[in-house]
């Protein structure tokens, strides 16, 4: 029949258009990793080079720290590369991980606009602008969302002793997105905001928005790498991800971080232990 | 014009007559629209069902198709009920023509195909027989009214059905599309199909019919013959339906 | 607000020079999109009709259950076939997490409603002016479902119309079960959340510019269509 012809023409054109040209046959692995590194341009500035190298695609998932680390639990990527030290570790304790290398830093900043409500621009203890903000009630931007960042700004929240979720909806704001749809928020609320510094650089929307507080050691940003447990995932590629932490931790892999810069500023500082 | 009575005798055995409708009732919210119709219909040629506005026509129709259920009666078909199967040989062309969104020729197709290989030339036979074959690619909803009777009648006939049912199939077209059609019923009857032919215009019936049910507020007040029902009705209100009155 | 401006000859520029990624970046778009519309539809069509046609136990309870989930919220469709895709979830076995295949299983599950629900409207419409001469023919219910659809065509580019313009615009599906990931899953409206997130509000509305263009001229192409059709008397 003519319109069984016709059927089968559009279920052959249908399933080429969803199968397409897809990744078969080449060698490709997924990194779950986070907005600071992708948004900046980081991975735009290596992946490059190491698919030259290696002849391996990344793909690189970017999202928060948290979902990360719940991705990676789903085995839902190859390697792991994300900020948030005892988080990382307990992913590899509990066997999702393989071991942790430190890969690079960089620090956080308080941002904030020039008014400074709360009079924290100038300061160096993270701890103090805090006890300020609060003290001021001056509105303050948080992720909100488990990310890496969020969980450093909950740790000093807590060396203060202000538990500021009390506050929430009052000068409290938790945008429970990403950093820079909180950074958008804090900017268009003339909130006060913790970033680190890389999403802070390649951020564009500014406005008059500055860094009023840096330095402290407590501000300190650690990215780690970890492949992802093959014995948990059988989907892990465990060649390709392994030459992937090999390459980052190389020489030529941290040459390459210590390289990218975004407006003559370095974003991240290599440090992995040779 | 061939003899009906010769075609009749020839298809007998495929004409599921005598129709035998036995107190038919059909009420809807209490109010009786048929009103215990009795009869037997086993003549060959055209029936026409007569009456004015309202009589219940159209319900009759209706009824005796299987389209709807009686309230209360019975309707046989040489013995069988209005079932699907007995649907299958008749045709109805209703007063106002359903047509596909599709061409002239795409609406014959569509009944036509499930019949099998060759159905292309038998619609352009029957295109050519309705005089529609030059609109076979016009998109059917752009033809005139009569047009559109006309291929709602060559669609019915498509069918190939032994009893074909009309509901004032001419009540709003021009007088060359009327004709045609009458024509093409005529030939159709004499080809030996019943036809059961629903009209509020003396003229048509004076034209068509071999016999005549007419009926009023619902009641068949007559069968009778065409010739005797025109010279002599037996009702008061079939009298002032012929002699052109307005009949309440 | 300088932004728009900005935005505007951003747009244009990208337009103009045929930005590799952006090119990438809109076919990807349209496939995903598309396909995703074209399986709804394979789906919705008769799904709807069926349901506007044939009498059967809890017809009702899915006219109901349909035009509840028209407004199902993207992000919700995108969790749960992020859960059903994980490599650790049901399906995980076909490795399509964080491919264009499945934006378009999360997007044909948005859509479907969409087009099932509104195909019932149009054909109820048309099977009441059909019902009793199909009746009176003796056409069997697969036929009537087929005809029907048909006859309906060209109000159900509209449905369909209605169902892409919900896909190309949504973003919370795909960018859960796609990652926005540069150069496989990225399409436009991921793009423009990761621009916004970025902070570049310009590209992000020159993007948005560039799609609400794209939508136009499908809608534009569609509307032409059915004046056509219009005039046919088809519609």
């Amino acid at each position: 029949m003519k319109t069984g012809k016709k059927q089968a023409l559009l279920a052959v054109a249908l399933i080429g258009l969803i199968s397409g040209s897809g990744i078969a046959g080449e060698r490709s692995i997924i990194v779950q990793s986070t907005t600071s590194t992708a948004n900046s341009g980081l991975y735009d500035h290596l992946l490059p080079q190491f698919k030259q190298d290696t002849g391996i695609t990344v793909h690189v998932v970017a999202v928060g720290t948290g979902q990360a680390i719940k991705n990676a639990k789903n085995c839902d990527g190859d390697v792991l590369l994300v900020h948030a030290r005892s988080a990382e570790e307990k992913f590899v304790a509990e066997g999702y991980g393989l071991s942790r290398h430190d890969v690079m830093y960089n620090d956080y900043i308080f941002v904030g606009s020039p008014a400074d409500p709360a009079g924290i621009a100038g300061g160096g203890s993270a701890t103090i602008a805090l006890k300020k903000i609060a003290a001021s009630r001056s509105r303050f931007a948080s992720r909100g969302d488990n990310s890496g960042t969020h969980k450093k700004e909950m740790a000093l929240w807590k060396q203060t002793g202000i538990d500021p979720t009390a506050h929430s909806g009052a000068w409290y704001l938790e945008t429970g997105s990403g950093m820079g749809a909180t950074l958008n928020a804090a900017v268009g609320s003339n909130a006060y905001g913790i970033t680190d510094r890389a999403t802070w650089i390649s951020f564009a929307n500014k406005s008059d928005f500055d860094i009023l507080v840096e330095g402290d050691a407590a501000l300190f940003n650690q990215y780690g790498i970890i492949m992802v447990n093959p014995a948990r995932c059988r989907q892990v590629e465990r060649e390709s991800a392994q030459a992937f932490i090999d390459w980052i931790l190389s020489s030529k892999g941290q040459a390459g971080i210590a390289a990218y810069q975004l407006t003559g500023q370095q974003l991240f500082f290599p440090n992995a232990k040779p | 014009m061939p003899d009906a009575g010769a075609a009749w005798s020839q298809r007998r055995d495929t004409v599921p007559l005598p129709l035998q409708v036995d107190g038919l009732c059909y009420r809807v919210d209490e109010e009786t629209l048929i009103d215990n119709i009795s009869v037997s219909i086993d003549s060959p040629g055209i029936s026409v069902i007569l009456g004015p506005n309202g009589a219940g026509k159209s319900l009759f129709l209706r009824l005796i198709h299987g389209l709807i259920d009686p309230s209360a009666g019975d309707i046989r078909w040489r013995g069988r009920p209005p079932d699907l199967a007995q649907r299958r040989r008749q045709a109805l062309v209703f007063q106002k023509p359903v047509l596909l969104r599709r061409s002239v020729a795409a609406n014959i197709d569509f009944v036509l195909k499930p019949l099998g290989a060759g159905y292309r030339e038998r619609r352009d036979q029957i295109l050519q027989a309705a005089g529609l074959f030059r609109l076979r690619d016009h998109p059917a909803r752009l033809l005139s009214g009569g047009e559109q009777q006309k291929l709602a009648l060559a669609r019915a006939l498509a069918t190939d059905p032994a009893v074909l049912l009309l509901d004032e199939p001419c009540a709003s077209i021009d007088a060359g599309s009327t004709l045609q059609i009458e024509t093409l019923l005529e030939q159709t009857s004499a080809r030996g199909v019943k036809i059961l032919l629903v009209t509020h215009n003396i003229g048509q019936a004076r034209r068509l019919a071999d016999d005549v049910l007419f009926l009023h507020h619902g009641r068949l007040l007559e069968y009778s013959p065409a010739e005797a029902f025109m010279k002599c009705p037996k009702s008061p209100p079939a009298q002032a339906f012929i002699d052109g009155n307005i009949v309440l | 607000m300088q932004d728009f401006g900005a935005a505007f000859g951003l747009a244009f520029s990208l337009v103009f020079n045929a930005d590799a990624d952006l090119v990438e970046i809109i076919l990807l778009s349209l496939r995903v999109s598309i396909g995703a519309v074209a399986l709804a539809a394979l789906i919705g069509f008769p799904l709807g009709a069926l349901t506007a046609v044939v009498a059967f136990p809890g017809r009702q309870a899915i006219a109901v259950l349909l035009n509840a989930l028209m407004g199902l919220p993207p992000v919700v469709v995108g969790l749960l076939v992020y859960m059903a895709l994980s490599r650790a979830g049901p399906f995980g076995w076909m490795n399509l997490l964080y491919s264009p295949a499945a934006m378009i299983i999360a997007q044909t599950i948005l859509v479907t409603p969409i087009i099932a629900a509104l195909t019932r409207q149009v054909v109820e419409d048309m099977h009441r002016e059909y019902d009793e001469q199909f009746r009176s023919l003796c056409i069997p219910p697969r036929r009537v479902i087929g005809a029907l659809i048909w006859d309906s065509r060209y109000s159900l580019l509209t449905v369909t119309l209605a169902g892409f313009g919900r896909a190309i615009a949504e973003v919370g599906a795909v960018i859960i079960v796609g990652g926005n990931i540069d150069h496989l899953t990225r399409v436009m409206t991921t793009a423009i959340a990761l621009e916004t997130s970025k902070g570049d509000l310009a590209l992000a509305l020159a993007l948005g510019f560039i799609l609400l263009v794209l939508a136009l001229s499908v809608n534009a192409a569609v509307y032409g269509l059915r004046l056509s059709a219009r005039r046919l008397s088809y519609a």
